[in-house]
């Protein structure tokens, strides 16, 4: 071969490989919850399909259906998705399953290092098993459960003045799960501006997910472990532990004595109605919604104020958030791999958090000017040091549907005691267990 | 002359098609045009369901399919036939059933009683009654929702009015002894117009002579409804009570927009169960036996009251 033709044949393989993505344009499809920050992905999204001269499209699904929805796409095979940011408890049916490409091959070509991001986010929505380095995911969106309130009515005089009398302490952001319920009581079906307003929003929802995700902000602090021994699947005196039947107590306690009438089946949307409507002085959602809560005109801006969920025998926080994960079944993994790659760089991950986005890289997370950047920023730092996650097992739906059905037959059914409720949910899990062979 | 019908499509068929079929007997004509349809109905059917027995003595799981499947006998019908949980599944369902058939038959055959009553504005009423049936069930969940709500819902307010009770002081959907009344009143506001309907037709198609000789014969109105009207209403009844009866066993979409099958489990009829075992948790093969036995229950129901059916209409 002639050093001219030699020359022309390394400059177009060179070509492809440089460009072979933009020459060939893809239409991608990227699934997620239908909520505030998928409307801030479609925004940064822009600038990658400038830059790679694919086209993003978007499916967002409203988020009592997500699950469903998605893990029958995933089951079923189909390629409706390309690029998947799944929720954390998925990662070990989409690992297990084949529904998600592995990428360890991937981030290690193209030098993307999973200790960039926090660790947290890393163990929680990348890899399986837990604690391994085999990687499905790309930490995408960092989240935990936290709460807010009306700051507004916590610097009124009258108010603190009140609450000083009854309860012999100033009124500030509740330092301990007790004093948050004790907050609760003290506001609930006090009249306010002429209005009879309540407590807190807490989560009850039957359907999903939205009672395990409640009670568990208050299991985690108590002290609750799924096992005594991690990867032992031995839940006898962990998961009915005296703390934990506390903590289930204390959850329905809440629900009785401090929550708006017909809070019966609630979830993030009721939380930010009942908020945004001035029905409540404080609610629990998940940090996704801070930007958006903190943009209200009514009740945003000085009214609100975030906290972490307050500790009690230790601190814990409810893990929510999400890795983006590349679909086994797509017919355009490579420009979709090409996505992961574009939203690793840091800069994109910056805007991502600029945007409203919650960026779990380091360089966003652990730059100086992150805490000062929004008013929650510094809780979601503190909340995502001491984050807690519910099973990641592929048998997740099954030990979710059965926490939702003793807790909420226990806690707002009120039937039988939280030792009971405790007692059945392992009998369930160890069904579930022994189905899959780990028991 | 005319031609017949008959003569014109013979002459009307092609050649090639007329000697085709020319040496076909009537049975075997009669097999190309039920043919398709019994396929069809294998297909949908039948297949079907042999193969959802097949998997009901299996651990298969749909979102597993490439885990290894075994055969566990009857270890799926005995786990669901003695499991508490769906037993108390199973009598919120009876529950459901028995007051939403009670209700709609007494509420809807008294409304088609009066209906049939000759009086001005006789056809906007009939109409207006109707509307709820036509709505989607989702629809009707939804807004109901809004009126059982206790610090806003009109419901609350209406019973209020009534008992001098505080509206937020009772939920009609979060409370485990009024929540299964809920959704039989939601149903029966729903489904009555379908029971007055099907009464209506049977009121109608009483001659009005059996009524003249009953006045001849100087039967008192009392005796001419429960000699007369009753008896000839009776299968019309019947059927709308079967319908009912079948469709409420299956309900699905109205509880769940209304309840989610709560509280805790309360409202959590079979059919939301079932879904739950077979589409959330994935257990194709229990779910699989958990439909089985849902189908035999209701088969083996419906068979007797359709004989009963048929000995009230050969009366």
């Amino acid at each position: 071969m002639t050093y001219s033709k030699l020359t022309a044949v390394s400059a177009l393989s060179l070509a492809a490989a440089g460009f072979g993505a933009s020459a060939h344009a893809e239409d991608l499809t990227l699934c997620w919850a239908a909520w505030d920050p998928a409307n801030a992905l479609v925004e940064l999204s822009k600038e990658f399909e400038e830059q790679s001269g694919h086209t993003m499209n978007f499916e967002f699904i409203p988020w009592p259906n997500f699950a469903d929805r998605m893990l029958n796409e995933l089951n079923s095979g189909g390629n409706l998705c390309d690029l998947l940011i799944g929720d954390s408890q998925w990662i070990g049916g989409g690992a297990e399953n084949g529904h998600y490409v592995k990428l360890n091959d991937f981030f290690d070509a193209e030098g993307i290092s999973m200790g960039d991001f926090a660790d947290a986010t890393v163990y929680a929505y990348s890899t399986w098993p837990k604690g391994s380095e085999n990687y499905y995911a790309l930490p995408a969106m960092g989240d935990a459960n936290g709460w807010f309130y009306r700051k507004d009515w916590f610097e009124r005089e009258d108010i603190r003045a009140a609450f000083k009398e009854e309860t012999g302490r100033e009124l500030g952001e509740p330092q301990t799960q007790k004093e948050l319920l004790e907050i609760a009581q003290f506001f609930q079906e006090r009249e306010i501006d002429g209005q009879t307003v309540y407590g807190a929003a807490i989560f009850t929802e039957r359907g999903s997910e939205g009672i395990t995700m409640g009670v568990t902000g208050a299991l985690y602090p108590w002290g609750f472990k799924y096992e005594n021994t991690p990867g032992s699947y031995d839940m006898e005196g962990a998961v009915n532990s005296p703390e934990a039947v506390e903590a289930l107590e204390f959850y329905k306690e809440f629900y009785e004595t401090a929550t708006p009438p017909g809070y019966t089946n609630s979830y993030m949307g009721e939380s930010l109605d009942a908020f945004k409507s001035g029905q409540v002085a404080m609610a629990m959602n998940w940090f996704a919604f801070f930007p958006g809560l903190y943009a209200d005109p009514n009740t945003g801006g000085d009214k609100i104020d975030f906290f972490v969920n307050p500790p009690q025998n230790q601190a814990g926080s409810t893990l929510g958030g999400q890795g983006i994960s590349v679909v086994a079944y797509s017919d355009k993994q490579d420009a979709a791999l090409e996505y992961i790659k574009w939203f690793a760089q840091p800069d994109v991950q910056q805007k991502w958090w600029d945007l409203g986005g919650y960026s779990a890289h380091k360089a966003v997370l652990e730059s100086p000017e992150f805490v000062d950047s929004a008013p929650f920023a510094g809780d979601f730092l503190e909340a995502m040091n001491d984050v807690q996650d519910f099973w990641q097992e592929p048998a997740y739906a099954e030990l979710l549907l059965a926490m939702q059905k003793r807790v909420h037959d226990y806690v707002v059914a009120d039937q039988g005691t939280a030792k009971e409720a405790l007692d059945k949910l392992i009998e369930d899990w160890t069904e579930t267990f022994e189905d899959e062979g780990k028991l | 002359m005319t031609q017949a019908p008959i003569t014109r499509a013979a002459e009307a068929t092609p050649l090639p098609v007329a000697r085709k079929i020319r040496g076909l007997s009537d049975r075997a004509i009669a097999w190309i045009f039920v043919g398709p349809t019994i396929f069809l109905l294998l297909a949908i059917n039948i297949f079907p369901l042999i193969w959802t027995i097949n998997l009901s003595f299996t651990n298969f799981r749909a979102n597993r399919p490439n885990r290894e499947v075994e055969y566990v006998g009857l270890r799926n019908y005995e786990r669901i036939l003695t499991d508490t949980d769906i037993w108390l599944n199973m009598q919120a369902t009876a529950h459901f059933l028995f007051w939403t058939i009670l209700l709609q038959v007494l509420i809807g055959f008294t409304l088609a009683y009066l209906i049939n009553k000759k009086f001005k504005g006789n056809d906007l009423w009939t109409t207006i009654i109707v509307l709820p049936m036509m709505l989607s069930p989702a629809v009707v969940g939804n807004f109901w929702k809004f009126l059982y709500q206790p610090q806003i819902g009109l419901f609350n307010y209406i019973v209020a009015f009534f008992t001098g009770k505080d509206p937020s002081s009772f939920e009609m959907l979060g409370q485990v002894n009024l929540a299964p009344w809920s959704i039989v009143i939601v149903d029966t506001w729903m489904w009555t117009p379908f029971v007055m309907l099907i009464c209506l037709a049977g009121l109608r198609s009483i001659p009005d002579y059996i009524y003249e000789a009953a006045e001849i014969d100087r039967a008192s109105k009392w005796r001419q409804f429960w000699t007369i009207t009753v008896p000839m209403v009776m299968p019309f009844l019947m059927l709308a009570v079967l319908f009912r009866g079948i469709e409420n066993f299956k309900m699905f979409d109205l509880v769940v927009q209304l309840t989610g099958g709560g509280p805790g489990s309360t409202t959590e009829l079979t059919s939301i169960n079932l879904k739950r075992e077979a589409f959330e948790k994935w257990r194709t093969g229990y779910a699989s036996a958990y439909a089985i036995i849902l189908f035999v229950t209701v088969f083996g129901l419906a068979s007797i009251y359709v004989k009963a059916l048929n000995k009230v209409k050969e009366r």
